[in-house]
């Protein structure tokens, strides 16, 4: 009978300091843990002329907080991607004399389609669309 | 004053002192701690040179902080101020990135020589595991304190090893997040890593160091066991140095050498600033991470897209942390059940994993 109820206040302290130590833990946890932070739905950005791109080259643009790498091939052949690179996240660059997309980083590369050609990259690059309305580039999502 | 009763004085100031410390127990504890005497006894520095460079670091540390603002629109610029405006300001920054490098040196130093000296044996298992904590500790001290000038190689090394937390299976992307402080690396971790580097990490560390050295003291100085066969065989022991005078200003000498070397390396060769990080900008040619973390940058870059069924990068993630986990756990395989000491493999595993550190380190370098 003692030894029941020995065993019963030691389950309630144990478990009421359990208890105590969570209800302090739980806030700590949640104050680390970073709040979502609504990001504004960019659809769209405006590039800028299309003469102040020069052929063969590229540009980093920004596409609301992520970064779009926009190529000019040819006189009429433009291309985005996204400029994360899909092995660890550095931002890859066009390298125009060897016309590919080029991760700095760990030697990662991408055809102008953005399909790996060589390097660690598990991945493609996602393409964006680019329209040109009048002298102005548009860089938009796909649909 | 008459010297004698000046003596007197002293005298009575001590015993005042030592009623209420107790200076007598830590006199005589002193009295009588030796260090072994051999042709390895070198190596026995490495330890206690580390802790220096340590404290270098928080000396310094804190005379960073009097200018240092952890905000992405103000650090790089309040280090450009430091190393421009501040006097000396460019001397205690290059001294604090310097010793940071020589620390985590002469930490790897220390390691591989108790690894070769057989000093993690037991009962010294606990002391081998708080020293590679600190190891790990220091690491994290590199990796937190690269991003704080906010410049464009240590933006994309945070990007990179943020990354790489977030390819954990299932804890990986809350690990990121919360390294992070959000989705993606900016100002938020800037923020983070400040706070993890200046207050986290030293509490940890300065715990673990009190530790470690009341492990050593706990368990003294171990002497490498052929020498301890060697001086048996004749019926003897290993000669003994006394701790403190002789070691102690041994080891005061070695502190001064690696201030020395510091001196010159911090004034001959000024830690640069490099360009301020511009998270819309692509990652700069030739770019790669302080020397201690380039063998892994190097195996991840050598390792393909997709092995059989695994993603590369989780593959090398993978291999990392047995390779880690072995490593940790060397004192627990290297005596086998029957307490035979398995010292030819442990010096194997030393020999590779020192071969392995050094070559895909100066490939990285190179390549």
């Amino acid at each position: 009978m003692l030894s029941e109820r020995r065993g019963f206040l030691g389950w309630l302290l144990g478990g009421g300091v359990a208890a105590s130590l969570g209800a302090f833990l739980y806030p700590v946890v949640e104050f680390v843990n970073p709040p979502a932070v609504p990001e504004a739905t960019v659809d769209e950005v405006g590039a800028g002329k299309a003469q102040d791109f020069k052929i063969n080259s590229g540009k980093i643009v920004k596409f609301g907080s992520r970064p779009v790498l926009l190529i000019r091939s040819s006189e009429t052949d433009w291309k985005a991607f996204s400029a994360v690179c899909t092995h660890l996240n550095c931002t890859v660059q066009y390298k125009e004399d060897a016309h590919v997309i080029w991760c700095a980083c760990h030697n990662g590369m991408y055809d102008l389609n953005g399909a790996v050609v060589s390097g660690p990259p598990p991945k493609p690059l996602d393409e964006f669309v680019v329209r040109l309305r009048g002298d102005e580039v548009f860089v938009s999502r796909r649909a | 004053m008459p010297p004698v009763e000046e003596n007197r004085r002293l005298q009575r100031g001590v015993a005042w002192l030592d009623e209420r410390l107790g200076l007598a127990s830590i006199r005589e504890f002193v009295a009588h701690k030796t260090v072994p005497v051999h042709s390895g006894t070198l190596w026995y520095y490495f330890g206690g040179v580390t802790l220096f460079l340590f404290t270098v670091q928080v000396l310094t540390g804190i005379l960073l902080l009097l200018y240092y603002r952890p905000t992405a629109s103000e650090a790089y610029e309040s280090v450009q101020f430091i190393m421009t405006r501040v006097r000396f300001g460019w001397l205690i920054r290059s001294i604090h990135s310097w010793s940071a490098n020589l620390m985590i040196l002469s930490a790897v130093i220390h390691m591989f020589s108790v690894v070769f000296l057989r000093a993690y044996r037991r009962p010294r298992e606990l002391t081998w595991l708080s020293g590679l904590a600190l190891l790990g500790l220091a690491l994290g001290f590199g990796f937190s304190g690269y991003l704080l000038p906010w410049n464009t190689i240590s933006y994309f090394a945070t990007k990179v090893g943020t990354d790489m937390a977030a390819s954990v299976p299932l804890a990986g992307p809350a690990i990121a997040r919360f390294l992070r402080g959000g989705d993606d690396v900016g100002g938020a971790t800037l923020t983070r890593f400040f706070g993890f580097h200046v207050a986290v990490l030293p509490g940890l560390a300065t715990t673990l160091i009190a530790l470690h050295l009341l492990l050593v003291q706990r368990h003294g100085i171990s002497s490498p066991p052929w020498i301890e066969k060697r001086f048996a065989a004749t019926g003897g022991r290993v000669p003994q140095m006394p701790f403190f005078p002789n070691f102690f200003l041994r080891e005061l000498m070695a502190w001064y050498a690696a201030l020395g070397v510091l001196g010159c390396l911090a004034a001959l060769f000024p830690w640069e600033l490099g360009d301020k990080a511009d998270p819309f900008a692509s990652a700069p040619a030739g770019i790669r991470p302080e020397w201690y973390f380039l063998a892994p940058f190097y195996t991840l870059k050598l390792i393909p897209s997709h092995v059989w069924f695994m993603e590369g990068e989780l593959l090398g993630l993978a291999g990392f942390g047995l390779l880690a986990v072995w490593w940790v756990m060397l004192p627990f395989w290297a005596t086998s059940r029957e307490g035979v000491e398995r010292t030819r493999m442990v010096t194997g595993a030393g020999v590779l994993l020192l071969a392995y550190l050094a070559t895909f380190s100066l490939l990285g370098y190179l390549k």
